[in-house]
């Protein structure tokens, strides 16, 4: 039994002059995700990639799960390649489609003669196809309108195609089709799930942390890096930066005053970040923050710290409830270990009564009160980078 | 290096290491007829025989485990097993490791009733609490012999003897993993039916623990298959970490005086240092003097323990079991709230000197003038 995988476009389909680009960088993303998985012939036809498996022993479940985490694909279908003619098509499908037909109720047969030199019309395919499928499985009933299932055959070049079941797709557009973002990666529910988002859209992301050793641990960094690694399976492969964050904090907590200790803060951080992302060629910072979440989330603290950013600031749970927030963190797999309890970059800090409406000409007159540059400097200097592949 | 973390383990001591590598030289297996099983079954016997001497007790009454968990587990599920149908209490307390605690709960979802007796308002388990507690109805009593968050005591052979005489059919568990070998020891005089020992905390290797059942008293196998350890505890022996575990024993069982002595100077030195530097002590004169508790208000336990650890001074916060969790412990314990958030878990081991105790509180100070406390 030969299968095959097909991965029917989302949005990609309907760019125009430029949807060749969108579907290199597509056909590129696929082959570096199955790059341990196996050989593949690959092909492309009608908004669709073929992912063909060149030897027999290749886990297809493992693949099909690797697919699903694909920016740029919105349904995948698994699919029996048969040989070309009606015979073949009736007999040796029904195995196959068993595991489907037998839990549904009612079905519907369609079918894509891409080759027109086939004998069969569509509708004749439809028909005899339907008719063996009612033999060898009375229970079912025809629903044209609304079916349990759709059988689909595909007559193509080569071979014919025969799928039931279609699973959904990551959605979105190709990592890499949409430039590049800095994320803010916290160790929290929020920032791996905002990385997830910007990714959907094509933004190949690269993740910051900041450490405060002693006031946060080694465990506390392998835990981001174990996210950033859990986010790479949708957003490939991640640059970590980490940042020594230690003697600006402590430097802070003794110059500035303590409600507004984390908005300043927050500014130095995303200075850090975009030195980086100017020497990078990075367009944007990215980060989870939702309106309201906390006290340095609240409107008027974002916007004394975007007055610091030169470059735009990317807030994908900007409207989401923490619940939603924590749906998505569970369905990409980050969430479990989002809650792990090591202290985390600034909890022994925090000021007791954070300001909810700072005031920017404030917040400039804290900053500007020491001069941060030489530690900045010395941050960035100290910054270790590293490679996070997405694993297998 | 300074290595205070000897509760949650220790260094393997060169006749472990030694015994180890002898173990996995002789590589036969103990269940094979041939000349080689017959060796490493040798091996296995005369260290099940150091085990026995230690504790006083007949060398057919020790039971290899992988860990004192799978001991602690192996008794409770298995005095739960045979004597729970009809007695269905079990009395322990509110202090045990989570190895004897999460069990009793565990068993508590499946309709058992268990008591948990917890210490006074001095921080001390009371043996009358104990023995109170106890009734006709009840299967299994188990209760640690040393707290492995404060070093506290417990007065198991006071309460498990008045236990034993008016409940006979009562089974007594005692865990007794931060005891052996620092304390004296003895199950006869502790009456303990069966006791959970572990060989990574008295410098054995990691991986390797041990169980004292007495003669009589039936506890099911909790792993089944090819019958090892009398058809206790299947599974094929690990011969390397036996003969580890085996090797420790004969170094320290006859030193167990000499040690305490030794802990108990160095204890009484950082409870000296601590009163001078305004650094509060958890514990007290009458828990182990391995195990020490001490706080220092103001700072997070986690936050001085990576501190120090910059200083190549290894603690540990609460026990090292939780990590980065809360500890309940500590609180039932009646530490004062503002200490709790602050504690530190300073575990001797015979290596420790003075000198490190004077690190370990120039550390400290250091600390203090230079971190940022909570707010």
């Amino acid at each position: 039994m030969k299968e095959i995988i097909l991965c029917k476009y989302g949005e990609i389909a309907l760019k125009g002059l430029n949807k060749n680009n969108f579907e290199s960088i597509l056909l590129k993303n696929v082959k570096r995700r199955l790059r341990n998985s196996g050989s593949f012939k690959y092909s492309r036809a009608q908004s669709t990639l073929y992912v063909q498996p060149l030897t027999d022993d290749i886990d297809m479940d493992e693949v099909v799960d690797k697919l699903s985490k694909v920016f740029g694909i919105a349904k995948l279908c698994r699919a029996l390649t048969v040989e070309k003619n009606m015979d073949s098509i009736l007999h040796d499908s029904m195995d196959y489609l068993a595991e489907a037909l037998e839990g549904a109720s009612s079905f519907k047969v369609n079918a894509k003669r891409a080759d027109k030199k086939f004998p069969l019309k569509s509708p004749e395919i439809c028909r005899e196809l339907g008719h063996e499928i009612l033999e060898r499985f009375p229970h079912l009933t025809v629903d044209v309108h609304n079916p349990d299932v759709t059988v689909t055959v595909e007559i193509r070049e080569e071979h014919a195609f025969i799928n039931a079941l279609k699973l959904d797709g990551a959605g979105g557009i190709p990592v890499g089709s949409s430039g590049r973002g800095m994320l803010l990666l916290s160790g929290g529910i929020d920032s791996p799930v905002a990385g997830y988002m910007v990714a959907k859209r094509g933004v190949q992301i690269q993740a910051i942390h900041f450490e405060a050793p002693p006031y946060t641990s080694e465990r506390a960094k392998m835990k981001v890096e174990k996210l950033a690694e859990e986010i790479a399976a949708y957003c490939g492969d991640i640059n970590f930066y980490c940042v020594p964050f230690t003697e600006i904090q402590e430097v802070l907590r003794d110059n500035c005053p303590e409600e507004l200790f984390t908005i300043v803060m927050r500014r130095l951080m995303m200075e850090i970040a975009q030195r980086f992302c100017e020497k990078e060629d990075i367009q944007c910072l990215v980060t989870g923050e939702s309106i309201g979440q906390v006290a340095s989330q609240t409107m008027y603290a974002m916007v004394c710290t975007d007055a610091a950013c030169r470059i735009p600031v990317f807030r994908p749970c900007i409207g989401m409830d923490k619940s939603e927030i924590v749906a998505v963190s569970r369905k990409i797999g980050t969430f479990d270990t989002s809650i792990e309890p090591y202290e985390d970059c600034c909890t022994v800090f925090t000021p007791k009564h954070p300001k909810t409406r700072p005031v920017l000409s404030e917040v400039e007159a804290a900053q500007v009160a020491y001069d941060y540059e030489p530690l900045i400097k010395k941050a960035v200097d100290n910054t270790t980078v590293k490679l996070i592949r997405n694993k297998v | 290096m300074i290595y205070f973390d000897n509760a949650a383990t220790t260094k393997p001591c060169d006749e472990a290491v030694k015994a180890v590598m002898n173990g996995l030289d002789r590589y036969g297996n103990p269940s094979s007829l041939q000349g080689m099983g017959v060796e490493a079954e040798k091996l296995i016997n005369a260290a099940r025989n150091a085990i026995a001497k230690s504790i006083g007790a007949a060398d057919e009454e020790i039971y290899f485990t992988s860990c004192a968990t799978e001991s602690s587990n192996t008794a409770i599920f298995g005095i739960a097993k045979t004597l729970g149908k009809r007695k269905k209490r079990i009395v322990t307390t509110s202090v045990e490791h989570p190895s004897v605690a999460v069990c009793c709960d565990e068993l508590e979802k499946h309709g058992f009733e268990v008591v948990r007796v917890a210490p006074d308002g001095e921080g001390r388990i009371n043996a009358d609490d104990i023995i109170s507690a106890v009734d006709d109805n009840t299967c299994l009593v188990s209760c640690m012999l040393v707290n492995n968050e404060t070093g506290r005591i417990l007065p198991i052979e006071q309460a498990f003897s008045a236990i034993k005489r008016r409940f006979p059919q009562a089974v007594t568990h005692c865990d007794c993993v931060q005891g052996y070998l620092k304390i004296p020891l003895k199950v006869k005089k502790l009456s303990a039916d069966i006791i959970s020992l572990s060989g990574h905390k008295i410098h054995a290797p990691k991986g390797i623990g041990a169980m004292y059942i007495k003669k009589g008293v039936r506890v099911p196998p909790f792993m089944r298959g090819g019958g090892q350890e009398k058809g206790f505890r299947s599974g094929t022996e690990c011969v390397p970490l036996i003969c580890g575990f085996g090797a420790a024993v004969e170094r320290y069982s006859d030193t167990i005086a000499e040690r305490f002595e030794k802990a108990h100077s160095l204890r009484k030195y950082l409870f000296e240092k601590c009163d001078e530097h305004g650094i509060h002590v958890n514990s007290d004169m009458e828990c182990s003097p391995y195990i020490n508790s001490i706080a220092l208000e103001g700072y997070k336990s986690e936050v001085l323990l990576h501190f120090l650890e910059q200083r190549g001074i290894y603690v540990s916060s609460g026990s090292a079991c939780s990590k980065g969790k809360k500890s309940s412990v500590i609180k039932e314990f009646g530490i004062a709230e503002k200490y709790q958030d602050s504690t530190l878990r300073i575990s001797f081991s015979e290596e420790n000197t003075l000198e490190q105790i004077d690190s370990l509180i120039e550390s400290l100070i250091e600390a203090r003038e230079k971190l940022c406390s909570t707010r």
